[in-house]
């Protein structure tokens, strides 16, 4: 017979507003097994956990029901206790009254009969519970970190100094992300390249820092701690060990009219080219798309001058395999474009504002370049369809953002204080010239912001008009931007030269087909989510992968500095330790019944099972039977769903635990 | 949000099978959210739909549900790359199981609710709960279950008539 205790919380208000809580705890003492139930304010507080600690010594108890919060809250923390108390942490359940009762239901009958029902179900499976005992595993101290922008490249370099190796993966032939193409950084208009380009080099030079750029993940096997991963270095084209960055090549490449993507499509390249003058690394590539010899066979200059012989037009794309203990994950933001809307976002266009066929309607990205000195007006504002100097510079906020109708409900976060910025570089540059404002919000939180944003107004005379804009349309060679002003109540009519629109800020594309490689989870606009909003900023809930920056919601430079450096010392605790215990919830083959007929095998996502051969003292051979091995076993279970022969078994998730808990109901 | 309590005749029993990565953590941020639906789903956690074996809805089915939910990650989400799919090939063919048995198909349901979807796991609850509702109660499997368990009914009226008939 079982010894089991039932502990209900109340959980201040937040279980005993709506659950009779002394009710529960009375009809769980009436459950067969039972031998202990109680109710206390809080469970998890220290006092709680020591009731709990004693109740196990003093009633004997052999398994144990917490009635509180979900699992996913604070299961550690109650087998932690039992553990404490000498029990086996795996006879330690929850049972959820909070998030799956309390919180969802207001009829206090209801909820204290569900209430009941869960902790009794939770009952019926604790007595079915196995001791189990934590798997260790070795830890690769190896650190993978995905995305080269300013998360990424602060990631790499905190758990580089700490002596652990980093493989560092950027996708663009440059580290640098959109930092690097910023031209001054709110709240002090320090020069982004000067902050930046020191530590991109810094990444490059480092001894512990692996990089690859112009390169992607492939694929994510193992789990953490152990993780292979597959990094596919794409034909840069051009030898990387050969090439000394000496430019002969692009200078000589007779291709020079393409579009510029870091320059926002403003300059032009040549088809061979590195992104921008300070990349690093300063190895061009050759974009193949538009390269004469890779579209006609015909012209080959850049090999003919390359001094060193480094253009190498056979080059194949390369996968390699780096084993790694740990992945941060730090791909970043992009700007919703209006010029066309982007495969799968949920921003339903821009028709109002011309869809961008207007050439003087910008995003802030664009106007960041215009603005920078290493841009490709050398940091002149220039109205991009004649080049003439704007004198009216009107300043969309919340283009997409916090606009549910256009199927985006979240501020970016960054606009407010990027627009305050660029009104000032604007008069910085164009002293007689006068930018305006439609702000719904100024939303300005955080240190020195506001003070900021007051300067923006108080000493650059930016005029801000609270109000919409309802229409963009080009009149001549005006825009005219109609909107209103909320504060005064008259419909606004401006003639503007070039308007700038804060555009929403969006996870990159393809961050949904990452997640799915990496098995993290990500929300309906495919920001990656963090295993607690609050308690667990940094961790997915995906074991040995963390965030960083932008790629988990909008974020400015100082809070992703922050959250890379917090990503990284997440790393460090993890590398702290040379073995890490695993929950031992993984799937064993009974050898008894199993026929081999190997479905499992068929099923495993992980390949973990293996055919064992049993053979007598001999050697000869028996018969085989399935192997799952256990360092690889992700515990899906669903090979215990699929064995014909029920021959394989889930440990923590068996099917006498299922059941019993179906029978309770 | 408040909306007015409404008693029913028949309150039924909803056990819904969920994945501890994408479901369970849905149904958890209803609860943070505080979003409201009926209190007559149960769940059951596992760590894959990929975990779930059909003969745990039959069982539910005769241990007194009267309607069962199995919701996983969306396709392509699977915390375990590929439980879900097949979850999903199990469940098409399971489905045609039940139909061919008798089981009204409106009485299983199965959905994908995602970690970030707390409102559409209480869309999901409430359809559930309210499509059951008014179907009433599932009996056959329950009536089955008697029959197993014949021996604990020995005084009917048809028992005792052949007990007394023995000569």
């Amino acid at each position: 017979m079982s010894r089991i205790g039932v502990f209900v919380c109340h959980c201040g208000e937040n279980i005993a507003r709506t659950v009779d809580v002394e009710k529960v705890a009375a009809e769980a003492a009436r459950l067969p097994g039972v031998a202990y139930a109680t109710d206390y304010k809080y469970m998890c507080s220290d006092p709680g956990q020591n009731l709990l600690k004693n109740a196990v010594a003093e009633h004997r108890l052999d398994g144990i029901v917490v009635a509180a919060c979900s699992p996913r809250m604070h299961e550690k923390t109650f087998r932690n206790a039992a553990k404490s108390a000498g029990l086996n942490p795996f006879l330690c359940e929850m049972a959820n009254i909070r998030e799956h009762c309390s919180w969802v239901h207001e009829d206090r009958d209801e909820a204290t009969a569900k209430a009941s029902d869960i902790v009794a179900m939770m009952v019926a499976r604790v007595k079915k519970d196995k001791r189990l005992v934590p798997i260790t595993v070795p830890v690769t101290k190896r650190a993978l970190v995905i995305g080269g922008g300013i998360a990424g490249i602060q990631a790499a370099l905190d758990i580089a100094d700490a002596g652990h190796q980093v493989v560092l993966v950027e996708r663009e032939p440059s580290i640098g992300g959109h930092m690097a193409q910023l031209s001054e950084t709110f709240p002090t208009l320090d020069c982004s390249q000067c902050i930046m380009t020191p530590k991109m080099v810094d990444a490059a030079n480092h001894p512990n820092i692996t990089l690859h750029t112009y390169s992607e993940i492939e694929s994510v096997d193992g789990y953490i701690g152990n993780f292979q991963i597959t990094v596919r270095k794409k034909a840069r084209s051009v030898i990387e060990e050969k090439c000394t960055g000496c430019g002969v090549c692009s200078a000589k490449c007779p291709q020079k009219k393409i579009p510029n993507a870091f320059d926002k499509n403003l300059g032009t390249r040549p088809a061979i080219y590195v992104p921008f003058p300070q990349a690093v690394p300063n190895t061009p590539v050759i974009d193949r798309a538009n390269c004469t010899w890779f579209k006609t066979g015909k012209c080959g200059v850049c090999q003919k001058v390359c001094g060193p012989g480094a253009i190498d037009y056979e080059q194949e794309d390369r996968l390699i395999v780096e084993p790694v203990g740990a992945i941060v994950v730090a791909t970043g933001f992009e700007l919703y474009s209006i010029t066309e809307k982007p495969k799968g976002s949920p921003i339903k266009g821009y028709g109002e504002f011309g869809h961008g066929t207007i050439p003087d309607v910008i995003d802030g990205l664009t106007f960041e370049r215009l603005a920078s000195a290493s841009g490709p007006t050398g940091g002149k504002i220039l109205r991009p369809s004649d080049g003439r100097e704007p004198k009216q510079v009107v300043f969309v906020q919340c283009v997409g953002s916090r606009a549910r109708e256009k199927g985006i409900s979240y501020c970016s976060k960054i606009c407010c204080m990027y627009t305050a910025k660029h009104t000032m570089l604007y008069k910085h540059k164009v002293h007689d010239g006068q930018a305006y404002v439609f702000f719904m919000d100024a939303r300005t939180p955080g240190k020195s912001y506001d003070e900021f944003w007051r300067r923006a107004i108080e000493e650059e005379e930016a005029v801000y008009i609270r109000g919409m804009v309802s229409r963009l349309y080009q009149k001549g060679d005006k825009i005219v931007v109609m909107g209103s002003d909320v504060h005064v109540g008259v419909q606004v009519e401006i003639e503007a030269d070039l308007v700038v629109l804060a555009t929403a800020v969006q996870p990159r594309a393809g961050a949904d087909t990452l997640a799915q490689k990496l098995g993290i989870s990500y929300d309906s606009y495919h920001f990656y989510s963090e295993a607690h909003a609050k308690l667990k900023p940094v961790e997915c809930a995906t074991a040995g992968i963390y965030l960083a920056g932008a790629c988990q919601g909008p974020k400015d430079i100082p809070d992703t500095v922050s959250q890379a450096s917090a990503a990284a010392a997440k790393v460090m605790t993890l590398f702290a330790k040379d073995e890490l215990e695993r929950e031992p919830i993984v799937a064993k083959v009974n050898e008894k019944n199993c026929v081999a007929c190997l479905y499992c095998k068929k099923v495993c996502p992980y390949g973990a099972v293996e055919e064992k051969e049993i053979r007598d003292r001999q050697g000869n051979l028996i018969r085989v039977v399935a192997y799952v091995n256990p360092g690889v076993c992700g515990g899906c279970g669903t090979c215990q769903a699929s064995c014909p022969s029920k021959s394989v078994e889930l440990d923590g998730y068996t099917d006498e635990q299922i059941m019993a808990m179906i029978e309770a109901l | 949000m408040h909306a007015h309590k409404e008693n029913h005749a028949f309150e039924p029993k909803i056990v819904a099978f969920v994945c501890t990565w994408c479901t369970y953590a849905g149904a958890d941020l209803a609860g943070t959210a505080r979003l409201q639906y009926p209190a007559n789903t149960r769940v059951v956690k596992f760590p894959c739909t990929g975990r779930i074996d059909p003969v745990f809805i039959l069982r539910a089915f005769q241990k007194g549900a009267d309607g069962v939910l199995v919701s996983g990650c969306h396709p392509g989400d699977c915390h375990y790359m590929a439980g879900n799919f097949h979850a999903r090939r199990r469940f098409a063919a399971f489905r045609a199981l039940l139909d061919f048995i008798g089981v009204d198909l409106n009485r299983l349901q199965f959905s994908w609710v995602s970690a970030a979807e707390g409102g559409k796991w209480v869309e999901v609850a409430t359809e559930l709960t309210e499509r059951v509702r008014a179907m009433g109660p599932m009996r056959e499997f329950r009536e089955l279950e008697t029959e197993e368990q014949w021996s604990g009914a020995i005084d009917t009226p048809e028992l005792q008539a052949a007990y007394e008939a023995i000569p």
